[in-house]
C-alpha cells in the first residue's frame, strides 16, 4: 500500500458543518475512490480553523493551500485539478478584500499573520475524534511527566510562575486557585471544567472542545493531580451537541488507553471525568451557580465566602476552571513557565482567544498575544468594517462588558486595561458596531438578555435589571424625559453595587458605558431635552452636571 | 492496551507520527526542503504519480522529516516528464527531467541526503518566474 502523500483537511466545526462541510467530505471521499486515489490521499475531519466567515474551509497539506467557501460541488475540482494534477483551484482561494489579491498560504493571510496559537494549537490540525493524532502531536506527555516526575507542589509552582489567569472572565490567577484548593484538608476534592459558555457571540470554548477535546481532558487530569482530586466534571451546556459527542468519544478513547481511570502511568494517581449537562442558563457560568446546578439544584449563586475552593461540590473543596484556561495548561508544562510568561503584558501573560462578530469582515476566532491593540485585532486581523462604513465601537466581554470607542483602540489589551475603560475581558466575545448602530438599542439588547438570564435570587438582579430595561424601552419609544435618564443612571450604579453575583454586578455595564461615550444618542430620544427641570439645554459636554 | 509508562506513550506517538507529519510540514514553511513534482497530464502519463508516491515512501522510510513533497502543475518540459524540482532553502532550485520511479532513490540519496545534485538528470534551463 502506498503511503499517504496528501491530507485534505476539512473543517467540521459547527459553523462549517452548518455550511454543508459534511457533504464536502462525502463528495471528496467518493470522488477519490472513483479516481483510484483513496489510498494515497486522505480526507481528515478537523476542528475549527477560526475563519468561520469564509467556511467551509478546506486545507491541503503538505502543499499548504487554503481553500475557502468550498461547496459540495467544488469537491470534483479539488480532486481533479489539485490532487491529481497539482494545479491550484484559483476560484476557491481566499481573496484579500483590500488588495484584491489571491492568497493561497494560510500564514500569508492577514487574518492569520498576527495570530499566535497556543490554546487553539491543534484546532484545524488534527482529527479531534482520534486520540492517536493528539498523542502524535505530543499529547498526554505532559500528564505522563507530571504524574511520574513532578510533585504536586512543583506543578502548582509551574502554573503560578507562568502567570496564567482564568480565561472565563474574572482573570483570577489559576496557579493560586489550584494552590488554595490543594491546601484544603479533605479526602474528597473535585476539579470542574466550566464549559457553560453563555456570552452571546462567544464560541471559543465550543471550538476548543470540538477541535481538541483531549487538551482539556489532559489538563483536567493534571489539575486533579495537583490539587488532589480524583474526580473531574465537565459542566457543558446541552446546546453544544457536537462538543458533547466529541467529548464522549475522547473520554472513551482516553479510558481505553488507561490515560484516564485507575493508576494513571502506573502511579497511584487515579482520575476520571464525568459530563454534566447544563440547560443553558447564563448564570450557571458563575461558579457557585454552576456547582448548584451540578448538584441538581436550581442554578443560583451562593454568597461567597465560602469559596468553592473551601466548600464546593457537595461541600467538598472544588476548583472550577474555564475550558480555555485548561487548554493552556499542557503547553505550560511541556514548554515551561518562562516560555509562557514571555508572551503578553506585565500582569496578563500568554494569549487570549477572541470571537470576532458583528460588523466586521472576518467573523471568526482569533488567538493573539495579550497586549495587542484592539485596532490590530479589528482592522488587521478582522479586516475592518464591511461596506466602507465607519467604526463606531466594540463591545468586549459580552453583556458584562462595555463599549470601547475609537479613542480606546490603541490601548494594549489585558485584564486591567479593559477594566480601566469600563469594559472587561470576559470570555473574549468582541462585537463590532459601525456608524449605523444606535447605541441605546445596543444597550437595550444586552439588558434584555441579562434581564431574562438574571436568576432572581437577589432583588437588585431580579427587579433592577427589569426596571433598567423598561426605562431603556421607554427611551427608545421616545416617551422618556430627562428624569428618566437620571433614574436610569442611578439605577444602573445601584444594581452594579448591590447585586449578589457577577452576572448582575456587571449587567449595567453596557448602559453605563454607552451613557458615558454616547450621551448624545440618549438625548436624541428625549422629548423635553430643552427644559428638563428648568436646567437649560443638555449637550454631551455638560453631561457631568446632571448626575443625580 | 493501556499505557503504563511514558515510553509506551512515546511508542504510540512514533507509530502515528507519519499521519500528522504531512500537516506539520505544511505549517512549517521556510526551512524545509521542497520536492515539487509536475503533475500535468503528460507528467501523469509518463509516471509522475508513481514518482510522487515513491518519494513519499522513501522519505518516510528514511525518516527525513525536513523534506516535503508537493504535487504541482505543469512546468512545461513535456519532453522530459516526469519533472521534479528540488528546492533546498538558500540554494538555486534544481530541475530534474525523466524522473521515473526508479530514479527517485538516487535523488534522495545523493541530493537530499548528500547535498550533491544528480548531474545526469538535471535539466539545464533557466527561466525567471514573475
Amino acid at each position: 500500500m502506498a503511503k499517504v502523500r496528501t491530507n485534505i483537511m476539512v473543517c467540521t466545526g459547527t459553523g462549517c458543518l452548518a455550511n454543508e462541510s459534511e457533504k464536502v467530505i462525502r463528495n471528496l471521499e467518493v470522488i477519490l475512490k472513483a479516481r483510484g486515489y483513496a489510498e494515497e490521499v486522505q480526507v481528515i475531519k478537523t476542528g475549527c480553523f477560526g475563519f468561520c466567515e469564509q467556511g467551509p474551509i478546506v486545507k491541503i497539506e503538505p502543499d499548504n493551500v487554503f481553500y475557502v467557501r468550498v461547496s459540495p460541488k467544488d469537491a470534483k475540482d479539488i480532486i481533479d485539478e489539485h490532487i491529481i494534477k497539482g494545479r491550484r483551484v484559483e476560484r476557491l482561494l481566499y481573496v484579500e478584500p483590500k488588495q484584491k489579491e489571491k492568497i493561497n498560504r494560510q500564514e500569508d493571510m492577514p487574518f492569520y499573520k498576527k495570530q499566535l496559537r497556543v490554546a487553539l494549537r491543534n484546532c484545524g490540525l488534527i482529527n479531534p475524534e482520534d486520540i492517536n493524532e493528539y498523542i502524535a502531536r505530543g499529547g498526554y506527555e505532559a500528564l505522563g511527566r507530571v504524574t511520574t516526575e513532578m510533585t504536586r507542589d512543583q506543578v502548582i509552582e509551574e502554573v503560578k510562575k507562568s502567570g496564567l489567569r482564568g480565561r472565563g472572565g474574572g482573570g483570577f490567577p489559576t496557579g493560586l486557585k489550584w494552590e488554595i484548593t490543594k491546601k484544603q484538608e479533605s479526602d474528597v476534592k473535585f476539579i470542574i471544567c466550566n464549559a457553560d459558555e453563555g456570552d452571546p457571540g462567544a464560541f471559543m470554548d465550543r471550538s476548543i472542545l470540538e477541535g481538541d477535546p483531549h487538551s482539556v481532558l489532559e489538563a483536567m487530569a493534571i489539575g486533579g493531580y495537583a490539587i488532589g482530586a480524583d474526580k473531574g466534571i465537565i459542566y457543558i451546556r446541552a446546546e453544544y451537541p457536537l462538543a458533547i459527542s466529541r467529548l464522549n468519544t475522547a473520554l472513551k478513547q482516553a479510558r481505553e488507553l488507561g490515560l484516564l481511570g485507575k493508576n494513571i502511568f502506573g502511579t497511584n494517581f487515579s482520575f476520571d471525568i464525568d459530563l454534566k449537562y447544563g440547560a443553558g442558563a447564563f448564570v450557571c457560568g458563575e461558579e457557585t451557580a454552576l456547582i448548584n446546578s451540578c448538584e441538581g439544584k436550581r442554578g443560583e449563586p451562593n454568597y461567597k465566602p465560602p469559596y468553592p475552593a473551601e466548600e464546593g461540590y457537595w461541600g467538598h473543596p472544588t476548583c472550577v476552571n474555564n475550558v480555555e484556561t485548561f487548554a493552556n495548561i499542557t503547553p505550560i508544562i511541556m514548554r515551561g513557565a518562562e516560555w509562557f510568561a514571555s508572551m503578553g503584558t506585565e500582569k496578563s501573560k500568554g494569549t487570549k482567544v477572541f470571537a470576532l462578530a458583528g460588523k466586521i469582515n472576518n467573523v471568526g476566532l482569533v488567538e493573539v498575544p495579550m497586549g495587542i491593540t484592539l485596532r490590530e485585532i479589528i482592522f488587521d486581523i478582522g479586516g475592518g468594517i464591511p461596506n466602507g462604513k465607519k467604526f463606531k465601537a466594540v463591545q468586549t466581554g459580552g453583556p458584562s462588558g462595555g463599549v470601547i470607542t475609537e479613542e480606546g483602540l490603541d490601548t494594549p489589551i489585558d485584564y486591567e486595561s479593559l477594566l480601566e475603560r469600563g469594559s472587561m475581558m470576559g470570555s473574549g466575545g468582541m462585537i463590532v458596531m459601525d456608524e449605523d448602530d444606535n447605541m441605546v438599542n445596543i444597550a437595550k439588547f444586552y439588558l434584555e438578555f441579562t434581564m431574562d438570564e438574571a436568576c432572581g435570587r437577589c432583588v437588585p438582579g431580579r427587579i433592577g435589571t427589569r426596571r433598567i430595561f423598561e426605562i431603556l424601552q421607554k427611551i427608545t419609544d421616545g416617551k422618556a424625559t430627562m428624569a428618566d435618564l437620571d433614574a436610569l443612571k442611578q439605577l444602573a450604579y445601584m444594581v452594579k453595587d448591590s447585586s449578589l453575583c457577577g452576572l448582575c454586578q456587571t449587567a449595567p455595564n453596557p448602559v453605563i458605558s454607552t451613557m458615558k461615550y454616547f450621551w448624545d444618542e440618549y438625548l436624541a430620544f428625549i422629548k423635553d431635552v430643552d427644559h428638563p427641570r428648568g436646567e437649560g439645554k443638555y449637550t454631551a459636554e455638560n453631561k457631568a452636571e446632571i448626575k443625580s | 492496551m493501556t499505557v503504563k509508562t511514558l515510553d509506551e506513550l512515546r511508542k504510540i506517538r512514533e507509530e502515528h507520527l507519519d499521519r500528522v507529519r504531512l500537516r506539520e510540514d505544511g505549517e512549517a514553511a521556510g526551512d524545509k526542503i521542497e520536492v515539487l513534482v509536475g503533475m500535468s497530464t503528460c507528467g501523469i502519463a509518463a509516471g509522475a504519480r508513481e514518482t510522487v508516491n515513491r518519494f513519499v515512501d522513501l522519505l518516510a522510510k528514511e525518516r527525513l522529516d525536513s523534506v516535503k513533497v508537493v504535487p504541482v502543475g505543469c512546468i512545461g518540459y513535456c519532453h522530459s516528464e516526469p519533472t521534479v524540482q528540488v528546492n533546498v532553502p538558500g540554494q538555486k532550485p534544481v530541475i530534474y527531467g525523466n524522473v521515473k520511479e526508479n530514479k527517485v532513490q538516487e535523488i534522495v540519496e545523493k541530493h537530499i541526503k548528500g547535498g550533491k545534485p544528480v548531474e545526469a538528470l538535471i535539466l539545464h534551463v533557466d527561466f525567471k518566474r514573475p
